[in-house]
């Protein structure tokens, strides 16, 4: 059976890399001994897959992971699980809610269509920011040049920034609300800040909503699956 | 003092790795400072990845925080970006776990494990924010300690370290925050420092090198005197009588980062006997003390489930030679807790049939690789270092793992070793290709990785009156024996920079006045000596011809029997004429077995602190040149027993 999860991820712990972080989950669900399916073969590896990742230093009130979890698991436990694994994570971590996947569900990486962000900016002023994002929404083209594997590659972000606005972080600095797309790759905060002169310069970002699309409407992924789920029994009925 | 994260946090975003900086860590103590607390940085002058796995500064953090009068915490090198915004911006040296400065605790103290990382210890001693020789310190100046192997030598550092600790740290660490808990309770008036280092001068183990006079006659030395009638003339390392009574690291660490050796690790048992007459480690740590087989168990089971980790390190010199490894590492595999998904590491693995069986009980999972360390290429070359192999052990041994499922074999050796020709140094080439011959009848891809190192004579061996190799000797060797391996099919090979070796040996034999080519180097900016895209040879020529030293005297000389060694006025019980026998003995080819199974040779380890071996099985090994040794020394080369030149003991087991 299959479990979506959604956990947040704050404080110190936002230094940690989604490569370690993946390192951390597995060590987790052991000491938590939480019955997980391996793959098979030469080498077994537990079967986890992670949502988009977040970029090391970023704050998260919305990371996602998909476990399979071992046949002969008790499904009966699931309503337990946040309060168990958050108690094996590190502190910052803290696993918010859990529910059962449906068989054929797109894996989190193909289904998040968007996520929003609140992006602190520092030194700058309230007035050079709200410009900046007038004309970053003004542009109908703004092509950014990125190096992938050694090659210098440009693309147009327009499309990809959903939303910005003037907004503030948590303890009341200026920061950016952004929603930015995923498909057909994922932009990230950094580009957007980048994305016209003069650029402007980052504190802390912190991820605060992933968005699937269903039926042409955003769902938070936890919910979308309660969606789908209904979908699917109303198309049955 | 006040924490420098909030500082920190800001800058964390501008470097590689961030999270080497957050400690976090499950298992670590952010402990509460008081005014009445002794409060020790213990410190580990690498990176954070290489640093975090040690035991040992994982073992003292917890001895020292379960006191009521001390705190610990760790501190690790900054990597070089970060040092760089550190200074820029007028930070320092900070503690992992509470963000304190430096300045915050009263001690700083290093674990020496290599002498290429001496460098670092300089800059972290200049990071700290304190003066970098130990008689420019004030008053109120922390105090700078080291422990670890390479304070078997402490002279190179001794400018720059108020104190050494020699030997097992477990009970002298506590020996010594009662001294400086007196020290810190009394106003820190003039004349106070010299008092507390003169006071831990007395504890058995600890070596205060400003209290000793060093004399030269010309280049030679001539003695390391202690300056006052209360200072013992001659250090004697610390050593723990049984393992069983310190089953530390209760709770180790487990990284939120990446690092080497990212499992548990349990040490199954401290010394070795075998009696390699490289081999520093063996020679220092004697006499064997294994940890009772119940407690492994429980450290295992218990670490498990509190880490997550899904791999165990038993670690030790000599794995395979532990009572009952082989109960050991099936209950691991077995327990049906572990769901089968564990596997157990065996670092330091014996050469034979036996020790394949072991590692065949870990599984199928973990069955790609298999290291081994014959570490010379021909019988000739084993019996002088005494690593007692024989060719049938090696090849039964090589055989039997291919014919378990491993395909690939890496193979450690060394080479510049006492009267190594090139027939021993074409050995290896020989001995790789036989083994992937081997292989060949049970798999296609079998392959073999010859790993080799230029060896480095250290301190405490019967090797440390050998002239090294110079460095150009040593590559010759290394391109020799590449040229051979490049016409071996399945063969691979890596070595390690033979200018590193010859760095090395500046520190590892050096007096006392190498501390001022270690200051130049570190000055010139040579820090991370150790990685090999930070090592700087020129650095080191350089600084060794202005300080007016002669690398060839310090490193590649031969030195005589009556030669005064800077390392003279440490001891770790071994007597050095036992020694000195055993490197004419090597020259000689005459081996000496394992006295954990055959009667004391008196080395000194034991007689002279009144400690025996603590090992759960009187009976050596089953089968095999490294079992009880005795079988080749008298069918091969006839070792007359009178070689073993004392009175036989019994020991208690």
């Amino acid at each position: 059976m299959m479990l979506r999860l959604r956990y947040s991820k704050l404080g110190k712990i936002r230094f940690v890399s989604h490569r370690d972080m993946a390192r951390i989950w597995e060590r987790v669900l052991r000491k938590a001994r939480f019955p997980m399916a391996y793959s098979e073969g030469f080498h077994p590896r537990p079967k986890l897959s992670f949502g988009l990742a977040l970029p090391t230093c970023g704050e998260s009130d919305c990371e996602y992971l998909d476990i399979t979890a071992a046949p002969d698991w008790d499904a009966a436990e699931i309503d337990g699980l946040p309060e168990r694994f958050t108690a094996a994570m590190p502190d910052g971590v803290i696993v918010e809610d859990v529910v059962e996947l449906p068989a054929g569900m797109d894996s989190l990486q193909a289904a998040v269509t968007s996520c929003t962000w609140n992006i602190e900016i520092i030194n700058t002023t309230e007035i050079d920011a709200a410009d900046y994002v007038a004309r970053v929404l003004a542009a109908e083209v703004l092509e950014v040049t990125r190096v992938r594997k050694g090659k210098p590659v440009t693309d147009d972000i327009r499309p990809l920034i959903y939303s910005l606005a003037l907004t503030q972080t948590a303890d009341g600095n200026l920061a950016l609300a952004a929603e930015l797309g995923t498909q057909p790759r994922a932009l990230r905060p950094s580009e957007v800040v980048l994305a016209v002169e003069p650029h402007l310069e980052t504190g802390r970002i912190r991820r605060t909503k992933q968005w699937i699309t269903v039926d042409g409407a955003r769902c938070e992924p936890l919910a979308a699956v309660a969606a789908v789920d209904a979908h699917t029994t109303v198309g049955v009925g | 003092m006040k924490s420098l994260w909030p500082e920190l946090e800001r800058k964390l975003s501008r470097v590689q790795k961030p999270a080497r900086y957050i400690g976090c860590e499950d298992g670590s103590i952010v402990p509460e400072h008081a005014p009445h607390k002794v409060a020790w940085l213990l410190t580990y002058p690498d990176t954070y990845e290489i640093g975090l796995p040690n035991q040992g500064l994982q073992i003292l953090a917890e001895i020292i925080n379960e006191r009521d009068d001390a705190v610990a915490e760790r501190a690790y090198a900054p990597w070089t970006d970060l040092e760089t915004i550190l200074r820029a911006d007028g930070l320092p040296l900070f503690s992992i776990e509470s963000h304190l400065p430096a300045q915050a605790f009263d001690v700083l103290a290093f674990n020496l494990s290599a002498e290429l990382i001496y460098t670092n210890v300089l800059n972290l001693i200049d990071l700290a924010g304190i003066p970098l020789r130990a008689d420019e310190r004030s008053e109120t100046d922390l105090l700078v300690a080291a422990g670890g192997h390479c304070t078997y030598n402490p002279e190179p550092l001794a400018d720059f370290v108020d104190f050494y600790v020699i030997g097992d740290g477990e009970e002298v660490v506590s020996e010594i925050t009662e001294v400086l808990r007196e020290w810190k309770a009394t106003p820190r008036s003039s004349g106070a420092r010299h008092h507390v280092l003169r006071e831990l001068s007395k504890i058995p183990g600890v070596y205060v090198p400003s209290m000793y006079d060093v004399e030269y006659d010309g280049a030679k030395l001539v003695g390391t005197f202690p300056k006052y009638a209360d200072v013992p003339e001659v250090v004697e390392k610390r050593t723990i009588a049984d393992l069983a009574e310190w089953p530390y690291p209760k709770n180790q660490l487990v990284p939120l980062t990446e690092v080497v050796h990212d499992r548990l690790s349990v040490e199954i048992f401290r010394g070795c006997t075998r009696g390699c007459r490289f081999c520093q480690a063996g020679m220092i740590t004697r006499p064997v003390r294994e940890r009772p087989a119940e407690q492994v168990r429980q450290m295992i089971q218990e670490g498990l489930a509190r880490t997550g980790y899904d791999e165990v390190a038993l670690t030790s010199l000599s794995t395979a030679d532990f009572s009952g490894i082989e109960n050991i590492v099936r209950d691991t595999v077995h327990d049906p807790v572990n769901c089968g998904n564990v596997t157990v590491a065996l670092p330091s693995l014996r050469v034979d049939a036996f020790t394949v069986g072991v590692a065949a009980d870990i599984g199928s999972a973990r069955r790609t690789g298999l290291t081994f360390a014959p570490e010379a290429g021909t019988w000739r070359m084993r019996q002088v270092i005494n690593k007692l192999i024989t060719e049938e052990d090696l090849y039964g041994a090589v055989e039997s793992a291919y014919s378990e499922g491993w395909r690939r074999m890496k193979l450690y050796f060394l080479t510049g070793l006492p009267s190594e020709t090139d027939e021993d140094t074409l050995g290896i080439a020989e001995m790789a290709r036989n083994c992937v011959e081997l292989g060949k009848k049970y798999h296609n891809s079998a392959s073999v990785t010859v790993s080799l190192g230029g060896f480095v004579p250290k301190p405490f061996t019967p090797f440390q009156w050998f002239g090294q190799n110079t460095e150009k000797e040593l590559s010759r060797k290394i391109f020799l024996l590449k040229d051979e391996v490049n016409t071996a099919r399945g063969v691979q090979m890596k070595w390690h920079d033979s200018r590193a070796s010859m760095a090395e040996g500046i520190a590892s034999r050096g007096d006392r006045r190498i501390g001022k080519v270690v200051e130049m180097v570190w000055r010139r900016g040579g820090v991370f000596q150790e990685w090999g895209e930070h090592f700087n040879y020129d650095l080191w020529t350089e600084c060794m011809a202005e300080a007016g030293l002669s690398i060839d005297w310090y490193v590649h000389r031969h030195r005589e029997e009556d030669e005064v060694l800077p390392w003279d006025h440490i001891s770790a019980g071994l007597h050095k004429d036992f020694l000195w026998q055993e490197w004419r003995d090597a020259l000689a080819m005459v081996g000496l077995p394992d006295c954990r199974w055959t009667p004391c040779y008196d080395c000194g380890a034991c007689t002279g602190y009144g400690i025996e071996h603590i090992v759960a099985s009187a009976t050596a090994p089953a089968g095999g040149s490294q079992g009880t040794g005795q079988d080749i020394i008298g069918a091969k080369t006839g070792v007359p027993v009178k070689l073993l030149r004392s009175k036989p003991e019994t020991l208690t087991i």
